[in-house]
């Protein structure tokens, strides 16, 4: 450890630039009635260093991450949720009316067609308030945002909350990268505000909250499975308060989530799901797939370009992946009302923006899939360091509707196809060996990139009744040990808290970079199996966070509709972007007794130690002899009197 | 316990115990054996029943429509088989890929240590290639496997066309909870070996294999399906495994309730079920079923490709088809049906399968006897070794207490020194004779292929029964390391060192593989019962040749034939004698069975002692 100290900086610097370039991206938007789609905008501005709460406008699909490169138009909405850099030309407000406290809200949902057939359908909603909870005054008067959020952020002195549920696993090989990662199972995050003296008390509070908030069993999370990442899970709002005491994260592998969180969920937004995108959850629907998962973010961002105050920011997400084979009765052709049994007929009447974007990257010409009804409008942005076309419907405009008032798009495959680019980085895990005493961890990190390296943070936390052999650590890349430049590690203790094992490692291009460490199972006292013992217990999924390589810089050949000038360095846009995936959570099993036979055993212990060893340990210790019979009275004084005389006694 | 407390009481015990020594010895040898033969009779013996209850009364529908889809992939396979010589991997890969499952190879690569005769393989190179089916909306903790070879030849194609028919219409369905694994393994179970080591990232045997790229987390399950014709007349499963061991009842449960509700009959050990259990045939019937179970268990050897997985504590069964002369057919479809029912059914499941016993002996497939059953026979039998050890015990302590003054006790503690090294040579001796058994075959092929005009093959076997033959003229040589003559006292410890011995040697090898310790029981117990120097030397030794753990092995084929219905003569039970003890070996080094080395390093070293005793000087 203590030689891994002086690499400290380094990862210091990395980390800075990590929150540096979290979050950027690429958007120009063309109106193909008026100019073509040639007409590229000229208002680009470049903003470089805006940390992540600035990085998204609302027409930007929901990525988190990459640098903006921004092109508007007067007719789309100016970005609203003001940066923080010098630089970007921020546009006046068009949509809401400035009033105080203004609030704003924003719906959009962004369909990915992925390459196996099946199709990914991301919502994702932003509630913006200008508020400030911690200040002196309480906050009573709730519009847009939903009180019962607001009252525990106010309560609990919360400066970022982050939570998830997932059912399922998402497959990086076949699906690409998410637009955000998720675990499986439930997973929350929260940085709360340094006034808070006693974080795990308040932690604790606030779990046993928002488990009745989301209908989860949030309120299992305690110290056995809370831990305090170093540097994987840093702030993504304002502030730079970056002390990890401040911050708790738990996942719990085995929640299963279902129609009752979904519900609480869809009560948080503003039109509920009456009106809006939000018409298309029907959990028939949404749980008739791959994958699900929900989210809810909440941050600080600046109120304006000049970020003197702050506003709070409501994020929820759905992600869905339906499937090709068993909802889409494998034909390749999806509609909204395949997908979600429902058509769009209005926006919701709240929202500022409400948008559908489809990715139609791989279909300049429409040579893979057909899209109808077409839509004029197109956006162009950088997405997890890919530049991405999309096909954009605006629910403000009645004409989204066409005559027949009601929107249903639809999606028909040409052709079956056309690969996918592998994603650069993607990881696994599995546990290794056999028998119930002792086990190996194995944790593999692929680097897909052809020629560059990068590092990448690994964030592992095992439950205590999995004893962690840490000096079997061992971290190979191509046939070789690879040095972890930083490692901090924290043992666990039994019934109190897990180990929790951060890394920064360095993935050596186009490689597997493979993990390993040795665990024992531990016994459990008899009480702290779970109903379902012989189940398995869970472990939560490994982190990976990094900053990959964008693929937009990866292809140096490329002089295809880019201008020469524009291509000689090869990072000409972002050199890398923020990527954080999961691995799957493990299910291991631990030494079990019979639990189905308690009398049985009971009974033959007791008869085993009362009568076979309690007899043998009597024959064993003890002596037997034929007592005489005692001398009487006259013997034994003659006894001792020939005694003192030196006589062997009669 | 005040019984043995007291010592009056307790020198009438033991006396009483010393002197009815030999007849108790014979009446629990009676019992066990009557006791075993008892366990196959049907009324006391329980019916079989599903103890999950994720299994039981969540009933399932069975609706698997292609079965004649999946023969005619089954016939494409066998036609790209041909075409390719071997494991046709691309067109596997390319139509698992079709059908939306995540495909994956593996190649493997393995020396056999001399060459497999049987099956004519020596250097095997080969592929895996497996299909995972991700279960909707599951994190990649669980699977299921379904497994089945490409051998070579005609065999098994069914099989495969079937597992494909299967996974299609699988993954079109919506209700799976844990992904299941298309396996089609190449050379059986050198193929399931290299890729269940690869799943779980182990080494035991020394294989080479690549590494597998992608996984279904723990498994929970696994069946492995060997079909070879179109249409079947009934069903075998197969449950025996490495080193004897068995899947849960459960799996057997459930097998035997869907062939109940899809009609289709079903077998084990190749033997239909009979209800004329009060008649002789019937109970006959019973016994042999019992009779193949114990023998197939007792051999240590996995009898099916499920046989592996039983190790890493997976659940597995294989299921064979058969097609015999019988008028009533049953086509894929439903085969399909049952192998779908089952899969649903083991879906269902919360926790591994654990409720029911993972201990029994099954007479017919809906009879079983669990181990609190069938335990005591062996124990009748175990308890005459501890008896024979009392007595000698007794025997040993009322030696010197005859002598009461001082210059005899001297005279004992050297006699007592020399007991100790009489002891312990022929202990060391035997052991040192079985390291040789154990070693020497393998590593001195080389050797004698040079030197005689054998195969490889049979010179392992030759040596083998070459050592083995040696060690009978072990007591000569062990004596000439003893300076002096055996005494009466010697023997007698060299004995009871000798049956203590055997007696915890056959206990715990009944707790692991009963099968092979009732057997060893039953030939061993008498001859240590019974063996002195004092017995008629030729007539007992030819006694205990035939009784020792090689004779054992030769009897036990003939039986096996027997029960099998393919009697064989003596030439060509030598010849499977030979083959035997070959794939004994190569169990051992291929797959880890136990078997060999547990005969070799302990059981024969045991027999060399009695046969020491019994040329007692």
């Amino acid at each position: 450890m203590a030689a891994h100290r002086c690499h400290f900086p380094a990862l210091v610097l990395i980390l800075w630039s990590l929150s540096v370039f979290i979050v950027a991206d690429v958007q120009e938007t063309t109106r193909l009635t008026d100019t073509g789609p040639s007409a590229a905008s000229s208002q680009q501005t470049a903003a470089a260093g805006e940390p992540p709460a600035a990085a998204e406008t609302r027409r930007q699909p929901p990525e988190e991450e990459d640098r903006r490169w921004e092109a508007t138009e007067v007719e789309e909405a100016a970005p609203g949720d003001a940066p923080s850099d010098s630089q970007t030309s921020s546009a006046p407000e068009t949509v809401v009316t400035p009033s105080q406290p203004e609030d704003d809200f924003q719906e959009e949902l962004v369909i990915r067609p992925l390459h196996s057939g099946d199709i990914y359908a991301s919502f994702q909603f932003r509630t913006v308030w200008d508020t400030d909870f911690m200040g002196g005054k309480k906050v009573s008067h709730y519009r847009l945002f939903p009180k019962s959020l607001g009252q525990v952020i106010s309560k609990f002195s919360v400066r970022e909350l982050h939570i998830s549920f997932t059912q399922g696993y998402w497959r990086t090989m076949q699906w690409g990268q998410p637009f955000l990662p998720s675990p499986p199972g439930a997973e929350l995050w929260v940085w709360f505000q340094d006034t808070v003296t006693d974080v795990d008390g308040t932690w604790k509070e606030l779990t046993n909250v928002l488990s009745g908030i989301f209908c989860a069993s949030l309120n299992f999370i305690d110290s056995t499975n809370t831990v305090q990442p170093s540097a994987s899970f840093k702030p993504l709002g304002i502030g730079n308060v970056t002390d990890h005491r401040f911050l708790r994260y738990a996942t719990l592998p085995r929640e299963i989530v279902c129609t009752e969180n979904l519900t609480p969920w869809k009560k948080l937004l503003p039109c509920g799901s009456k009106a809006g995108l939000a018409v298309l959850m029907k959990s028939e629907k949404l749980f008739h797939s791959s994958f699900h998962s929900q989210a809810v973010h909440i941050r600080p961002v600046c109120q304006d370009w000049q970020c003197k105050s702050t506003s709070w920011e409501l994020r929820q997400t759905l992600n869905v992946v339906f499937d090709l084979h068993s909802s889409g009765q494998g034909k390749r052709e999806w509609s909204l009302f395949k997908m979600f049994s429902r058509t769009l007929t209005e926006a919701c009447p709240l929202a500022s923006s409400s948008k559908i974007y489809i990715d139609v990257t791989d279909n300049p010409q429409g040579e893979q899939f057909e899209l109808s009804p077409a839509t004029p409008l197109l956006s162009q942005a950088v997405v997890l360091g890919d530049r991405r076309t999309y096909s954009v419907y605006d629910l403000t405009q009645q004409a989204t509707f066409g005559s027949m008032r009601s929107l249903n798009m639809l999606l028909r495959w040409k052709s079956s196809d056309g690969d996918m680019m592998r994603p650069l980085l993607h990881g696994e895990r599995y546990v290794a060996g056999y028998g119930l005493q002792t086990g190996e961890i194995h944790t593999l990190m692929y680097n897909h990139h052809p020629y560059r390296a990068f590092p990448v943070l690994l964030l592992d936390t095992v439950p205590w009744y999995l004893r962690l052999y840490i000096h079997t650590l061992t971290v190979t890349s191509k046939g070789k040990d690879n040095k972890p430049s930083y490692i901090h590690y924290q043992p666990s203790k039994d019934r109190v808290r897990p180990h929790l094992l951060e890394m920064l490692v360095q993935l050596p291009p186009n490689s597997v970079t493979e993990v390993t460490v040795q665990f024992e199972r531990a016994l459990l006292k008899w009480t702290e199996y779970t109903p379902d013992p012989n189940h398995g217990f869970y472990v939560g999924s490994s982190v990976v966070s990094a900053l990959v390589p964008s693929v937009v810089a990866m292809d140096t050949n490329s002089t295809q509709e880019r201008p020469l000038f524009s291509s000689f360095f090869p990072s000409k846009e972002e050199s890398s972007y923020f990527v954080r995936i999961y691995t799957e959570p493990l299910l291991v099993n631990l030494p079990t007794p019979d639990f189905s036979m308690p009398y049985n055993v009971i009974c033959l212990t007791c008869t085993v130690v009362a009568v076979g060893y309690g007899s043998l340990y009597n024959l064993l210790t003890r002596t037997f002899q034929v007592e005489e019979p005692s001398p009487g009275l006259a013997k034994r004084l003659a006894n001792i009197i020939r005694k003192m005389r030196g006589v062997p006694p009669l | 316990m005040g019984l043995l407390s007291d010592p009056n009481r307790r020198r009438a015990l033991i006396s009483m115990l010393t002197r009815l020594n030999a007849p108790i010895c014979v009446v629990c040898y009676m019992a066990g054996v009557a006791w075993f033969m008892g366990l196959a009779f049907e009324p006391f013996t329980l019916r079989t029943y599903m103890s999950e209850n994720a299994m039981g009364s969540t009933m399932v529908e069975e609706r698997f429509p292609a079965g004649e889809r999946a023969l005619a992939t089954g016939r494409e396979f066998a036609a790209h088989k041909k075409k390719v010589g071997g494991m046709p991997v691309d067109w596997l890969v390319k139509t698992m890929q079709s059908q939306g499952l995540e495909v994956f190879t593996q190649r493997f690569s393995r020396t056999l240590p001399f060459p497999d005769e049987n099956k004519e393989r020596y250097v095997v190179e080969g592929t895996n290639v497996y299909g995972i089916l991700r279960a909707p909306r599951a994190p990649r903790t669980e699977a299921l496997v379904l497994s089945a070879p490409c051998s070579p030849g005609n065999n098994n194609n069914q099989a495969v066309g079937l597992l494909l028919g299967l996974s299609q219409y699988f993954r079109n369905q919506i209700y799976w909870a844990k992904d299941i694994i298309f396996l089609v393994n190449e050379h059986d179970l050198i193929g399931m070996q290299a890729w269940l080591e690869g799943y779980h990232h182990t080494n035991t045997t020394g294989m080479d294999w690549s590494p597998l790229q992608g996984r279904g987390g723990s498994i929970q399950a696994a069946l492995s399906l060997e079909l070879s014709s179109d249409v079947i007349t009934s069903l075998d499963l197969v449950l025996e495994g490495l080193n004897g061991q068995l899947p849960n009842l459960d799996l057997a449960n459930l097998f035997y309730a869907f062939c109940q509700k899809i009609g289709v009959l079903c077998t084990i050990q190749g033997k239909l079920q009979r209800d004329d259990w009060d008649t002789a045939s019937g109970y006959s019937h019973a016994v042999q079923t019992m009779m193949l179970m114990v023998l197939k268990q007792a051999s240590g050897r996995p009898w099916g490709d499920h046989g592996l997985f039983l190790r890493y504590h997976i659940e597995a069964a294989s299921i064979k088809g058969i097609n015999s002369f019988r008028q009533y057919k049953t086509d894929a479809t439903t085969i399909g049906r049952l192998l779908e029912g089952m899969f649903r059914k083991l879906n269902n499941l919360l926790e591994r399968l654990h409720q029911s016993y993972f201990f029994y002996l099954m007479p017919s497939l809906s009879r079983f006897v669990s181990i609190g059953y069938y335990m005591p026979a062996f124990g009748l039998l175990a308890v005459i070794l501890l008896l024979r050890a009392l007595d000698l015990w007794v025997q040993l302590s009322a030696l010197p207490s005859r002598t009461e003054d001082g210059i005899a006790d001297i005279e004992q503690v050297s006699q007592t020194h020399l007991g100790v090294l009489s002891v312990l040579t022929p202990l060391v001796i035997s052991h040192l004779t079985g390291v040789a058994l154990y070693t020497l075959p393998i590593r001195s092929q080389e050797m004698a292929v040079e030197h005689f005009p054998v195969f490889e093959t049979e010179a392992v076997v030759l040596t083998a029964i070459a050592i083995y033959t040696a060690g009978l003229a072990l007591p000569h040589n062990t004596h000439r390391l003893v300076s002096g003559e055996g005494t009466e006292q010697g023997w007698r410890v060299l004995k009871l060192v000798a049956v203590l011995y055997l007696a915890v040697l056959l206990g715990c090898t009944a707790l692991i593989n009963f099968s092979l310790g009732f057997i060893l029981a039953l030939t061993l117990v008498p001859l240590a019962a019974f063996i002195t120097p004092h017995v008629p030397k030729l007539l007992s030794a030819l006694f205990m040749v035939l009784l020792s753990p090689g004779c054992t092995l030769f009897f036990s084929i003939f039986f096996f034939q027997e029960l099998q219905e393919t009697p064989v003569n003596l030439q060509e039970g030598w010849v499977l004698f030979l083959s035997v003890i070959s794939q004994g070996i190569l169990d051992h080094s291929l797959y880890g069975s136990l078997v060999y080395p547990l005969v070799a390093l302990l059981v024969y070293p045991c027999w060399l002692l009695f046969w020491n005793i019994l040329f007692w000087k």
